[in-house]
């Protein structure tokens, strides 16, 4: 790991301005995906501007329709909050799927989001709830927010400050875990809300992404055999020492039913 | 450099580190507690897990500088004198080592799981264990001494 200058602002705007003056600043949350990157070298910041002691950022909102979480708040936090396992129990479940129990004491949900790693289990929610990425700046659907492999909506020096869940009427996640890391080497994300069906897949493509096909046969019909006879097309999904892709395509399948099932 | 203090052990700690300085590596170089042990380089097999105000964390995937001002718990703190924890005497009772070396984050790592929930099933063990791996002893004796210690922990 090279050396970098440590900064740890205790607001927001304190935050941005550390970005703002370095050379080349980068944000750390819990340093669950940076640390790691960090001693790979495979990133080399003058100056990392870390978020732990900004209140702001922290935390769970429930109100009305929403869940809002700050984007400090750890994965454990999620997972054992009585008013999220209400609220929308898909997402305390997926909370709890993520690593062990040491990355969820300190791996954050804006980490997670920011970093848009292929395999990641947050993004199947926030695109399979239809979520919203709240920054510094904006708002950006969670539909416009993952780009590509790595790269998401965010411009330099912004601040996710939080994630806000509609509730939908139901919603499983379900996941093939990596049995070493336990990434997803494929996840699924079904939802309904009035009616409006979503199925979000994480693992299998550069990025999450909505499955439409099988979006349209569960809007008639909310159940597995709708899914069952649906396969996808693994042209394009990640081929490693994992999985390859046609496995891939198969596990789509696979997961989609067994979150269908879960929903309920 | 940048300096940093906390309290390892129940005993107040600093120094003046670079900010690259991993928490295990203060642990081990500066503190001179060689118990925690590093076992990966990819931040998944837990033989470097301690506790940081109370919660089990990879000290190896943590910067010294974000435990500014934290109660760190490391293996050393466990026994007192010659008389062993209750976790690490179950897993001296239950054969739950076999070289040792992922064994002072299998303890840390059961005594966060105990503390957490004291009626612990197998299965929760296990779930529990997915972050530390051990390449000797293929878990079983691991899972029974954690379920045996965490029952010594109540009593
Ligand atoms: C062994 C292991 C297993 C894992 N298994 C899983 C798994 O099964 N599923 C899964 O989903 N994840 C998994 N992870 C990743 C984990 O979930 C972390 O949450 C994720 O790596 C992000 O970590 P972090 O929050 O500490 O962010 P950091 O590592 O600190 O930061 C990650 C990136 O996000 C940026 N960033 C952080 N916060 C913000 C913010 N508020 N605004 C803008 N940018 C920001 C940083 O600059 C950096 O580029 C695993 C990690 C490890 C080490
Ligand atoms: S040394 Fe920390 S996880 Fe392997
Ligand atoms: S006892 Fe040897 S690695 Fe676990």
């Amino acid at each position: 790991m090279y050396e970098f200058n440590f900064n740890r602002p205790a607001s927001i705007a304190d935050a941005l301005t550390a970005i703002a003056d370095a050379d080349d600043g980068q944000f750390m949350a819990g340093g669950q995906t940076m640390i790691p990157v960090l001693k790979q070298r495979l990133a080399m910041p003058s100056d990392v501007v870390e978020l732990a002691n900004i209140d702001d950022l922290k935390g769970i909102a429930v109100d009305g329709g929403t869940v809002t979480i700050g984007a400090m708040t750890p994965h454990s936090e999620v997972h054992n909050s009585l008013e999220v396992a209400d609220a929308i129990p898909a997402l305390a479940d997926l909370a709890g799927m993520i690593g062990d129990p040491h990355v969820r004491n300190r791996g954050t949900i804006g980490g997670s989001v920011a970093n848009n790693d292929p395999a990641a289990d947050y993004p199947a929610a926030v695109v399979g709830l239809g979520a919203t990425v709240v920054t510094d700046r904006r708002e950006i659907a969670g539909d416009d927010f993952f780009v590509d492999l790595f790269e998401t909506a965010l411009v330099e020096g912004e601040l996710i400050t939080a994630v806000r869940f509609p509730l939908p009427d139901k919603a499983a996640y379900m996941k093939f875990p990596n049995p070493a890391s336990r990434y997803a080497i494929v996840g699924v994300f079904v939802s309904q809300s009035n009616g409006d069906v979503r199925v979000a897949v994480t693992g299998a493509g550069p990025c999450v992404f909505r499955e439409v096909a099988m979006e349209t046969a569960l809007a008639a019909d909310f159940s597995a055999d709708a899914v069952a006879g649906i396969s996808v097309s693994g042209d394009d999904f990640n081929n490693d020492i994992h999985a390859s892709a046609e496995y891939r395509a198969h596990l789509v399948t696979v997961m989609a039913k067994r979150a269908v099932i879960k929903a309920g | 450099m940048p300096s940093v203090s906390m309290t390892v052990n129940g005993n107040a700690v600093g120094g003046d580190i670079e900010a690259r300085t991993l928490l295990v590596d203060f642990i081990r170089e500066h503190l001179r507690l060689t118990g925690t042990h590093v076992g990966c380089d990819t931040s998944q097999c837990g033989a470097c897990v301690v506790h940081v105000d109370g919660t089990s964390v990879k000290s190896c995937t943590m910067l010294a500088l974000q435990a500014e001002g934290c109660q760190v718990e490391t293996i050393e703190s466990l026994a007192d004198g010659d008389t062993l924890h209750p976790m690490q005497e179950a897993f001296r009772e239950h054969h739950g080592l076999q070289c040792g070396f992922c064994t002072p984050g299998m303890v840390m790592t059961a005594v966060a799981m105990a503390k957490e929930n004291p009626n612990l099933t197998e299965s929760d063990v296990r779930h529990g264990l997915e972050g530390n791996f051990c390449r000797c002893t293929g878990y079983q004796n691991i899972v029974e001494s954690i379920i045996a210690g965490a029952k010594a922990m109540q009593g």
